[in-house]
């Protein structure tokens, strides 16, 4: 612990220092090191200097700081991928009773590597204009968002093989679009591709609300059979298994006997007492059905 | 001297009150105490409460023994009509009271109707039991009115189980890595009412998806100004699994909130996706609205599966003639669903609601033990 705590008071102290003299020698700004103004992250770099005796260089930027010690007439060289971190750097040679002082941007490379994607939502319904919507942020192979304009292609191949691709350009690294879900049910295949680099989610299409819902009743004995013709959306995608049909059997206008049972291979079935004259309605959520009267089927 | 008045209030009004109890014990107590002496079999109304006595101890041996009827049936049947032959709500409920009203009598046979109240983990149910009693000798005996739980002959009933299993992300994934989606659920109607000088906020929630959802509401009361009077959730007046395109009505009670003060209610459902069973499935028949004075939708619960059915929760909704909900009532079968075997329920509802209501509608929620869902 203690020895934490010594460590981040000298790194403070060197920290201040740094600054202090990078106020103080404001005036000699640049004038003994030449940096380009502009550095891509992870690239080699050569600074000549013109000092004296022994320095020492500081580069420090909110994400990294570099030491580097220097000898008399040599040129300082920065390795490729030590300065790794895109953002605005300040550069300070020290010498005996001078310091030079030198500001410069490291950029993302413009090799994108990777990209993160968000596709939203996971599951929609099918034949939903512009109801997939991808949004890609484009990086470096140090993690460093790529705010180049980067072209970018979105491909959504849905379960029938059909596919839709749309290009963008990134604006400020990110880039994205939208697209239709198909009207076909199916687990689609979204891709976004930036150079080589891709990544896939999956989007599931799933039906619509039921179209059409219709049951037929047999009479056996004292009881209904009902069972419904299979349940399709108005695309004609079987409604997902497991989906709520409820029956409902008045008589006189009020509810005698109610049960919900969920579709299975695409019907439901089930059974109800029998009684003359009463009205037998099928519905899901908000969608109704048709009307079985018992002993007259309309 | 506050300290020394406090304690002279507390002794004299616990003298007076264990003096209350002594002298004027209500049934329960005359129970715990010492039955036995206060009630015996040289009258009617005292075997019936002699053998009810010893139901509510659970003590099965001396409530079979005092029988008539014992030779009718076994004495596994006996307490298998008291505390269900497969786990439910009465396996683990106690007789908390009891009360008869006489019927009719005459010399050597009486009648009576039992209302036996069981306390259970969700609340209190009533069992109502008309009790014969008959002269046997000297003694009186209860002619125990035997309900036997009807036992399904050994077959196959072919399920085809439908269930859904969920997959969530995980914590190593990227933050670009999708998780799944939560249902969307979408409230289809809401009506509050002004009601013993509090609200309650009546309506119901559908599950627009096509994956099972744990379901819950919340609602805010807000004041003219904005400002929150108070907030509340739907707790058990919901079915808090819906499967796709399932509707569950929810209720929530404020009992501190007048309607009047209300100038706008904030109805927050949330939904998260759950693994679930799309069984099993229970039909509700034979329902009717029971007139004053006990006002109530009865009916029939009959599971049209292959499984017992434990717990079964029963949510009903009353509609007025206009279709506007006007109140949501919910309980439990004290019995467990056995395959294609109807099992009562009732649901109350207030009586001044009578004439208002024109439908309704039941739902149910089940737990079956060994299941998810």
């Amino acid at each position: 612990m203690k020895h934490r705590i010594t460590l981040a008071l000298a790194g403070l102290m060197l920290m201040g220092m740094i600054m202090a003299s990078a106020v103080q020698l404001a005036a000699a700004d640049g004038e003994g090191l030449r940096i380009p103004k502009v550095v891509e992250a992870g690239s080699a770099l050569s600074i000549p200097t013109s000092a004296a005796g022994k320095a020492v260089l500081y580069i420090v930027s909110p994400a990294q700081v570099l030491r580097r010690n220097v000898e008399p007439g040599e040129a300082i060289v920065i390795e490729p991928g030590a300065l790794h971190n895109a953002g605005h750097y300040l550069a300070l040679l020290i010498s005996q009773g001078a310091t030079d002082k030198a500001e410069f941007n490291v950029v993302a490379a413009r090799q994108p590597a990777s990209v993160n994607f968000l596709a939203k939502p996971s599951r929609l319904p099918v034949s939903r204009p512009d109801g997939i919507s991808g949004v890609a942020y484009v990086f470096d192979v140090f993690r460093n968002l790529v705010l180049e304009p980067t072209p970018v292609s979105f491909q959504l191949s849905d379960s029938a093989g059909v596919t839709q691709t749309r290009s963008v350009a990134t604006h400020n690294g990110v880039g994205w679009s939208k697209m239709n879900s198909a009207p076909k049910a199916g687990a689609a295949q979204f891709q976004v591709s930036v150079g080589s680099v891709a990544e896939k989610r999956v989007v599931q299409q799933v039906p619509g609300d039921p179209c059409n819902l219709k049951m037929s009743g047999q009479r056996s004995g004292q009881r209904m059979i009902l069972e419904t013709a299979p349940v399709r959306d108005c695309s004609g995608n079987a409604v997902s298994d497991g989906t709520i049909i409820t029956f409902t059997q008045t008589y006189n206008g009020r509810s005698e006997a109610t049960v919900d049972v969920p579709l299975k291979r695409d019907v439901a079935r089930t059974e109800m007492p029998a009684r003359d004259g009463a009205v037998i309605s099928v519905a899901t959520g908000v969608v109704l059905g048709n009307e079985i009267r018992v002993g007259a089927q309309r | 001297m506050r300290g020394w008045l406090l304690a002279l209030t507390i002794v004299v009004v616990t003298a007076v009150l264990i003096a209350a109890g002594t002298l004027w014990p209500i049934q329960t107590a005359i129970a715990m105490a010492s039955p036995r002496s206060t009630s015996n079999s040289s009258s009617p109304q005292g075997a019936a409460q002699a053998l009810l006595q010893e139901v509510r101890r659970r003590n099965w041996n001396a409530a079979y023994a005092a029988l008539a009827n014992k030779s009718e049936f076994p004495e596994t049947d006996f307490i298998r009509d008291l505390t269900g032959s497969y786990t439910s709500l009465r396996s683990y409920a106690s007789l908390e009271g009891f009360d008869l009203s006489p019927l009719r009598s005459s010399a050597d046979e009486a009648k009576f109707r039992a209302n036996l109240n069981w306390s259970s983990v969700v609340g209190t149910f009533q069992d109502v039991r008309e009790l014969r009693v008959v002269k046997e000798g000297d003694r009186w005996q209860v002619v125990w009115p035997i309900n036997r739980e009807p036992k399904i002959p050994p077959q196959v009933i072919p399920v085809n189980y439908l269930r859904w299993d969920v997959i969530y992300r995980g914590a190593e994934d990227d933050w670009g890595a999708q998780d799944v989606e939560s249902p969307h659920v979408r409230i289809v109607a809401m009506h509050p009412v002004d009601r013993g000088g509090g609200t309650i906020i009546l309506g119901e929630l559908l599950n627009e998806d096509v994956v099972p959802a744990f379901v819950t509401v919340k609602a805010t009361l807000l004041a003219k100004d904005g400002s929150a009077i108070a907030t509340e959730d739907s707790f058990e007046n919901i079915s808090h699994v819906l499967l796709p395109k399932q509707v569950t009505p929810f209720r929530i009670d404020f009992q501190k909130a007048r309607l009047s003060q209300v100038d706008n209610v904030r109805i927050e459902p949330s939904s998260t996706l759950v693994a679930a069973s799309a069984d099993p499935v229970i039909g509700i028949e034979s329902q009717k609205l029971n007139p004053l004075p006990t006002t109530s939708l009865s009916g029939q619960l009959v599971n049209q599966s292959g499984q017992v059915v434990n717990i079964t929760h029963i949510l009903g909704t009353f509609y007025d003639n206009r279709g506007q909900i006007i109140w949501v009532s919910d309980g439990y079968a004290d019995r467990a669903l056995l395959p294609q075997t109807p099992v009562a329920f009732s649901l109350p509802y207030p009586a001044d609601l009578a004439d208002k209501i024109n439908n309704y509608r039941v739902v149910t929620s089940t737990f079956s033990v060994g299941r998810f869902q």
